[in-house]
């Protein structure tokens, strides 16, 4: 630790910020697809209709069993044939992500609708409201305002995620910093500057929530 | 303007309706009263559909509830219902939840669907707490936001699901008294209800209910006087006994 060298994070620190804009703009696109992807999955998988009810349980527990990394893997492979053209990894990941996230909303949105009372939607639907519009006024907007903090933990834990990127030739946050790491032989640097950062950002952010918690529940 | 005639219905194998008829007129107060458990509530939410019911008939209207090709949404619009537990939107001030169903179901203009709000709380009394959250209010004040609520769609009749039984004493009065008010206005009403006083104040008829049945339909008067069934002596007895 003697040697213990600060340029070369800020040397490379262009090439680091590139990599940690991936990591932000996947999770936050990942994050919004996959809640609203997630919510039609949950209000299927409660519905009435039962085949709707089943294949939505289906979806749900067919990516919650997988690890991300093979799903990543699968869509970087899949896309391209599905769509009969390349779309380059960004893309392919990036559905990979909304699709593997969505099971995992889901099955929080599932529970804060569940937690919203019966008597809620009787009100809704006694005062003439269609089903669409008792959840649009009325459920979802309590349920979401219950699930808040669950689901930006669970953004929290996409962010950490967005490092498997590496497997199909993305470069991340955690990739561009390994990179250098092994290119000029600064790995404890690197390595201690890649947690540091991953510490700071997560560590406000789960703060972040504990305040909203604090404040919703008031 | 309500009609029921044979109306059935079973949870699974057990029977919460037992062929029960009767009728509320137009401008009629209705007061169901009977034993918990005796179906008083299942009746009054068939009228609306949020209960279906398997065997009969029930018209409101002349509209069949349970029919196939009944709109209902459209229907529930035009008839009021009153909770045990208030359900205000807990998300919404107590304005908004008057104004929401206006606006989504009847697409009433926001600054109309306003007024219209505003003028009914002004009548329940409770105009100074139009932006107040149900929690900032006590149980008496969410039920009479919870009745102007009902009421801000101009329905034909008002439905009262047992609306002071989730009431401290002391609130009760204050919701008794916008419904007598609303009663002696000619709305048709029909109330699940134990408030006897009520009932006698108010009520041009009484339904005692049993076991899912109705047991006895009468007169207030005669209600009230002799004869009656033995069944609803004894329901009476005890709860008029203190």
């Amino acid at each position: 630790m003697g040697d213990f060298d600060v340029s070369v994070i800020l040397d490379n620190l262009p090439f680091l910020l590139q990599g940690l804009q991936l990591s932000l703009v996947l999770t936050a696109l990942a994050m919004t697809g996959g809640i609203v992807l997630g919510t039609l999955l949950a209000l299927a998988r409660l519905s009435e209709l039962k085949p709707l009810a089943v294949a939505a349980g289906l979806y749900i527990d067919f990516f919650r069993s997988l690890p991300l990394i093979l799903v990543i893997f699968w869509f970087y492979f899949l896309v391209p044939l599905v769509l009969g053209r390349p779309v380059g990894g960004f893309y392919s990941v990036l559905i990979a992500f909304t699709l593997f996230e969505a099971a995992y909303y889901a099955e929080i949105i599932r529970a804060g609708i569940t937690s919203v009372g019966r008597g809620q939607v009787a009100a809704a639907r006694a005062l003439g409201m269609t089903y669409t519009q008792t959840m649009h006024h009325i459920v979802l907007p309590q349920a979401f305002r219950a699930m808040v903090p669950v689901l930006l933990t669970q953004g929290i834990i996409l962010f950490q995620d967005t490092s498997l990127v590496y497997v199909v030739g993305l470069k991340d946050f955690l990739t561009s910093a390994e990179l250098i790491a092994t290119r000029d032989q600064r790995l404890v640097e690197m390595f201690l500057f890649a947690a540091a950062l991953y510490l700071v950002l997560c560590f406000s952010a789960s703060q972040g929530v504990r305040l909203l918690q604090r404040r919703l529940a008031k | 303007m309500i009609v029921f005639d044979r109306v059935s219905k079973w949870y699974g194998a057990f029977q919460a309706l037992n062929q029960c008829s009767t009728h509320v007129d137009r401008g009629e107060v209705v007061v169901v009263c009977g034993p918990s458990g005796s179906g008083k509530s299942t009746l009054i939410k068939c009228v609306n559909g949020l209960e279906p019911y398997q065997a009969g008939s029930l018209t409101v209207d002349g509209i069949e509830v349970g029919g196939r090709k009944t709109d209902r949404p459209r229907l529930r619009a035009r008839i009021g219902m009153v909770f045990q537990n208030f359900e205000l939107f807990p998300h919404l001030t107590a304005l908004t939840n008057i104004c929401i169903a206006q606006e989504q179901v009847l697409k009433r203009p926001p600054d109309e669907a306003r007024h219209k709000a505003l003028t009914l709380l002004e009548r329940v009394g409770l105009i100074d707490h139009a932006n107040k959250h149900p929690s900032q209010l006590s149980g008496g004040q969410q039920q009479r936001v919870a009745i102007a609520r009902a009421l801000a769609m101009d329905p034909m009749a008002m439905l009262f699901d047992e609306p002071t039984s989730a009431l401290d004493p002391e609130m009760i009065t204050e919701v008794l008294d916008v419904m007598v008010a609303l009663a002696k206005e000619g709305m048709t009403m029909m109330v699940v209800t134990h408030e006897m006083g009520f009932a006698r104040k108010v009520a041009d008829r009484v339904i005692f209910m049993d076991d899912g049945r109705i047991i006895e339909d009468s007169q207030t008067d005669a209600f009230f006087g002799k004869p009656r069934s033995e069944r609803a002596e004894l329901f009476l007895s005890k709860i008029l006994s203190h």
